[in-house]
């Protein structure tokens, strides 16, 4: 039946062995196109860039002048990090949502990809839209209102926003397994919206009713709005603690996300 | 030669249970190198179950599965396998060379950008989105990325469906081509032509169960029936009484007889109808055997494994 004589050992024979290289070639090339894939998607990035944008044009630019310079620095950080959560949120949650939805999870699933390849990808062009949007911010801040921010203040807020978009990527993955395809993008607008406001992300904390100031501490948004506002040198207190909240939501959030895709999918 | 050493999957025992849900029921299945296996069988039969089982994407509650002598859900295993399922929304945006790029670039030796191309026929799309292609022009690029990993295996699931006649025969071509280079095919198909096609062995399953495996010649033959039609006056209910006539129907002017002994019924046609005209007679495809052999399952199929999972 078959000509070759082949090995007659019963297991692995033949197969050339995947060399180290070619596996963290496997990991770039995922990451590649994953970040290419959105890029090129209008409907994913223009929210992402536009509102964040146009918020802080309109509330810390046009409206901040009779507030003065402050007011367009202190906005700078609450816009930052409400444009920042969006391509956590949404980028990880819609597109694991859809994915499990329309089989290409279970299609990656069957394919050889190195383990956890697929969530790097999603992290990492996660973590490359939370870039461009502080980028945004940043040059609108300096260009039109005048913020003045060193360079070092700068980085820090573009170290905060990279790093900082990790919890709500972990946050948006529990959500894109608990919930399927079209229904994603509805329940993900009732976390971002109202977890924004309540951290005080478009009205600043201290106007709003102490109630809602004393609960804030529970969303991760509050404490990567403190981080945020520490990076531009407009909160001095200690952030090490609220690193250290920002890190457990993250931990958790992705522990029982990644429990529920392995046993569900 | 170690009998077992060309056995490239495996499922044996293999029971699979949603709820009080039974999708597999004892499924006992063996590949070997360098064949293409044909799983034919009605929706819900446990087609899909079986392949999921033998990719890993699920586990079974009974029995194994093995690919390469591995568990399938190794990652050593399925990189010697390819994989064309029958939904996968891949993404829209990405081009069909970038596509065949990132997939590429899970195995440790992969075909050409090139050749994979080539061999399914798409060389002329490596540029275009995958969305802005039409339904069959995707199926085709699905199929070059089940073979760009130069895989010892690769499973088909409904791999012509929505393809124009044209299309199917390429992929056919394509298929045979994997085979002669000593690649393992397992396919799924509703086409019973394609398995006569192409394969050398053919399983029927229904209801989660191996119903018939054997060569497409050895299935025709547990059904040894044959087709006589002919345009004649004689009265379709008395034929259908005489002896070895498994059935007699009248479709217009012809009359249709299944048998078992043709020559015996031929014998008495011509000889009560002698202006008997326009004979044929005719083996029984795959179609009838298949017919056959899952008739029993037709009953019950409405109630029964309607949510196999995909």
């Amino acid at each position: 039946m078959n000509a070759v004589s082949m090995s007659t050992s019963p297991s692995v024979n033949a197969s050339p062995a995947m060399s180290t290289k070619r596996v963290i070639g496997a990991y770039v090339a995922e990451a590649r196109s994953e970040c290419i894939r959105y890029m090129r998607n209008p409907g994913f990035m223009l929210p992402i860039l536009l509102f964040p944008t146009m918020f802080y044009l309109l509330f810390g630019i046009v409206m901040g002048k009779s507030e003065g310079a402050d007011a367009a620095r202190y906005l700078l950080a609450s816009y930052g990090v409400f444009g920042v959560m969006s391509p956590g949120l949404f980028g990880f949650g819609i597109s694991l949502a859809l994915e499990r939805d329309g089989g290409l999870l279970t299609y990656k699933r069957a394919l050889p990809m190195p383990p956890g390849a697929y969530l790097l990808g999603k992290m990492l062009m996660a973590m490359v839209a939370a870039a461009i949007v502080i980028l945004l911010l940043l040059t609108m801040g300096v260009a039109m209102a005048h913020v003045a921010i060193s360079a070092q203040q700068a980085g820090l807020l573009l170290l905060t926003g990279v790093l900082g978009v990790l919890p709500f990527c972990a946050l948006g993955m529990l959500v894109g397994t608990l919930i399927k395809g079209q229904g994603a993008p509805g329940m993900l607008n009732l976390v971002y919206l109202p977890m924004s406001f309540l951290s005080g992300l478009w009205i600043p904390m201290q106007m709003l009713p102490k109630v809602l100031q004393q609960i804030a501490p529970i969303w991760p948004s509050y404490h990567l709005h403190q981080v945020a506002l520490a990076a531009i040198g407009m909160n001095h207190d200690a952030i090490g603690g609220h690193v250290l909240v920002l890190g457990g939501f993250a931990v958790v959030f992705f522990a029982i996300a990644a429990r529920r895709l392995r046993r569900y999918g | 030669m170690n009998p077992t050493s060309d056995v490239v999957a495996r499922l044996s025992g293999a029971i699979k249970r949603y709820g009080t849900l039974t999708a597999l029921d004892g499924v006992d299945l063996v590949l070997h190198r360098g064949e293409l296996l044909a799983v034919l069988g009605p929706n819900g039969a446990g087609k899909s179950t079986s392949i999921s089982l033998l990719l890993g994407l699920i586990r079974p509650d009974g029995g194994r599965a093995e690919l390469f002598g591995l568990d399938p859900q190794q990652i050593d295993a399925r990189r010697r396998i390819g994989v064309m399922l029958q939904s996968a929304m891949l993404p829209l945006t990405l081009r069909v060379g970038e596509l065949l790029k990132l997939v590429a670039s899970y195995y440790p030796n992969p075909r050409s950008l090139e050749e994979s191309a080539a061999l399914a026929g798409i060389a002329d799309l490596l540029k275009r989105p995958y969305g802005k292609l039409s339904g069959g022009q995707q199926r085709r690029v699905q199929f070059a990325l089940a073979l760009c990993g130069r895989p010892e295996l690769v499973f088909l699931d409904e791999p012509t469906v929505g393809m124009d006649i044209d299309a199917r025969q390429k992929l056919w071509a394509a298929m045979r081509a994997l085979v002669a280079e000593g690649c393992s095919v397992v396919l799924t198909t509703h086409y019973l032509e394609e398995a006569e096609a192409l394969a050398q062995r053919v399983v029927v399953m229904g209801k989660g169960r191996v119903l018939s495996e054997g060569s497409v010649d050895a299935l025709r033959a547990q059904v040894p029936l044959t087709r006589i039609r002919c345009v004649t006056d004689l009265d379709a209910t008395i034929v259908a009484t005489w002896p070895q006539v498994a059935s007699a129907e009248r479709e217009g002017q012809r009359m249709r007889i299944s048998t078992n002994a043709a020559e015996d019924v031929l014998r008495r046609l011509l000889h009560a109808d002698a202006s008997l005209s326009e004979l044929e007679v005719q083996r029984a495809g795959l179609a009838e055997a298949f017919t056959e052999l899952t008739r029993e399952e037709h009953t019950e199929e409405e109630s029964a494994i309607k949510q196999e999972a995909a």
